[in-house]
């Protein structure tokens, strides 16, 4: 039991029918008639992730750190859903007293690479979350309009390309086109190179 | 109301900001790419007045490699070779989690001679991490010789893992369904041999290191981390433990057998340059305990092997899920997430000097004088590939 904080819960059973009742997300009984949003799934006994409205997420996130004691940020990152058109934001809380992870999954619209999608910045409740945000904004082109350097680059260095960890973006093309065929260079068939090698008269 | 406080953060991402560089009272000044403390690449951007920092830039990149994206194009048996290249040091930690990650979505159960195995290598790695680890520290404050004594014994473990693994650096021994081979004979003994050495060597530490003036007057009260900071940006392991903050993944969420092993989660309070170096090597000690309770307690014989499918088939069933191990340098995870199919849909990895090396390394490091950002860098123990991944 977690005493210090606002709401005190033990197992994540609870603290999912609490987000049920402040209206985060749906009941277990509708479970299957929501749609993306409001949906939760239960991985482990310590693990659950619950789906949430960009617009409610921030609100999600802040109760969570200050009235459930979720206070450690693991990570912040993004999935690609190019199917549905959507990025799957997933910020991974930590609660340190009953050593519990909340994964609070935000679908946010994927728009073109040069649109941009766009979500709320939280590096004012955690230090770290704007070196995340720089990395999701350079390799998924999502911005966080107020995040510190979000525009900086972070790993890359004069990249113009799609950023890289959009699922249209092909590593394979990519390195084709920009380093090969390198002049100078020759490939040959091992079978054809070692026959004539050996037997040069045939 | 809430009783967690809410901390204000350090603007040093603005502080740079109003240096004028053409006033001639500041000095740009880098460190790195090639930084003689640290393993791998990254450059510290530094802004100086006089001899004291006023701003640092942490700059990564020279080793990404881009492997979350090639493993989204890779089926998870191929993921095997790569995943361990992440943190070249402790390559096992990688391979044990991208496998727990698989196994926990698949449903897969590791037998428990192959627990024993991988709980025996990740002490290992951890071993030889700190031993690599004393190298950079002491020799970031130029006692190069200590260092060059723990990197020799470094050596010894990885004789270690050669006869395990085939490899030196990366091992690929941990595998999904369990661990790649069995213990060589006459391991146990050549084990044991090696942590006495270790031992050893940690009596010569103590006393040219711990005891040294030179290194207590420059690591005493260098680079304290407030309490306050520990949550705000999401320190954790040895640099959080030194704050005072008894955090341990192996104790908090148990993995693998640390809930049957005997240890005590090392703390200190001064939170500065030396208590991060001493809780680091208080837990060296510990390592060598674990490892010798483990060579003791494992069963002598018993399958290592799940029996699995054909690898190239290997269809895991949609879903997501995070696990975390403590290494040496804090909190590692992998976060999964599968579509059903035989690719991963996404690999995060979460490693400890993401947040160590760049929002943490900014705020310290200012008011810190040039000759100490090399010594205060490796106490936070960061590793950039890690970072980029």
């Amino acid at each position: 039991m977690n005493t210090s904080y606002q709401y005190s819960y033990t197992n994540i059973e609870e603290l999912l029918e609490i987000l049920v009742e402040k209206g985060f997300i749906a009941p277990a009984t509708e479970q299957q008639h929501a749609t993306v949003i409001g949906r939760r799934q239960v991985q482990s006994s310590d693990l659950a992730f619950v789906t949430v409205a960009p617009e409610a997420a921030r609100h999600l996130i802040l109760d969570l750190r200050d009235r459930f004691g979720f206070t450690h940020l693991v990570l912040l990152t993004a999935v690609d859903y190019i199917e549905e058109g959507k990025f799957l934001l997933t910020y991974l809380l930590h609660n340190y007293e009953l050593h519990h992870d909340i994964g609070v999954q935000v679908p946010i619209g994927r728009e073109a690479a040069e649109a941009g999608a766009s979500m709320e910045s939280i590096h004012d409740l955690w230090a770290q979350a704007g070196t995340y945000q720089r990395e999701l904004k350079e390799m998924f082109g999502i911005d966080f309009p107020g995040s510190p350097r979000v525009d900086e680059p972070f790993i890359l260095e004069g990249w113009d390309e799609v950023p890289p960890m959009r699922r249209e973006f092909d590593t394979k093309q990519y390195s084709e086109t920009t380093y090969f065929p390198r002049p100078g260079r020759s490939t040959n068939d091992p079978a054809d190179y070692m026959r004539q090698k050996l037997y040069p008269k045939e | 109301m809430t009783n967690a406080p809410i901390i204000p953060l350090t603007d040093n991402h603005q502080a740079g900001r109003r240096v004028d560089l053409s006033s001639g009272k500041y000095l740009k000044l880098w460190q790195g790419p090639q930084h003689p403390g640290i393993t791998g690449n990254m450059s510290l951007e530094l802004t100086v007045s006089g001899d004291e920092i006023v701003d640092l830039r942490t700059h990564v990149g020279y080793l990404h490699r881009g492997f979350e994206k090639l493993m989204e194009r890779r089926t998870y048996i191929q993921n095997f070779p790569i995943v361990c290249r992440i943190c070249v040091p402790e390559p096992d930690f990688n391979e044990y989690l991208y496998a727990a990650t698989v196994e926990e979505l698949a449903g897969i159960r590791v037998p428990e001679r192959a627990n024993w195995l991988r709980n025996l290598t990740l002490e290992m790695a951890r071993l030889a991490s700190f031993l690599q680890w004393i190298g950079g520290q002491t020799g970031a404050f130029g006692m190069g010789v200590i260092g060059q004594w723990g990197i020799t014994h470094r050596d010894y473990v990885l004789d270690l893992f050669e006869e395990l693994s085939g490899g030196r650096i990366y091992h690929m021994y941990i595998i999904p369904g369990g661990v790649r081979g069995e213990l060589p004979e006459g391991f146990e003994e050549r084990a044991r041999a090696v942590l006495d050495k270790v031992e050893n060597l940690l009596g010569d530490i103590e006393r040219a290191m711990f005891h040294n003036a030179v290194f207590k007057d420059r690591a005493k009260g260098l680079g304290v981390i407030p309490r306050e900071m520990i949550d705000s940006y999401g320190i954790t392991g040895p640099n959080a433990r030194a704050a005072g903050v008894a955090r341990d993944v192996r104790k908090d969420q148990p993995y693998l057998l640390y809930d049957q092993l005997d240890f005590d989660v090392v703390t200190a309070s001064g939170s500065d340059t030396y208590d991060r170096a001493w809780v680091r090597f208080q837990e060296i000690h510990q390592s060598l305990s674990l490892i010798r309770q483990m060579l003791t307690r494992m069963p002598k014989s018993g399958p290592i092997h799940t029996q699995l499918p054909n690898p190239l088939h290997w269809k895991i069933p949609a879903g997501q899920t995070y696990r975390r191990a403590e290494c040496t340098r804090g909190e590692y995870g992998y976060y999964l997430v599968s579509d059903g199919s035989g690719y991963p849909r996404r690999v995060y990895v979460r490693g400890p000097s993401y947040t160590h090396a760049v929002a943490l390394m900014e705020s310290m490091a200012v008011g810190a004088n040039i000759a100490d950002v090399a010594g205060l860098m490796v106490s936070f123990h960061t590793y950039p590939p890690e970072i980029e991944r």
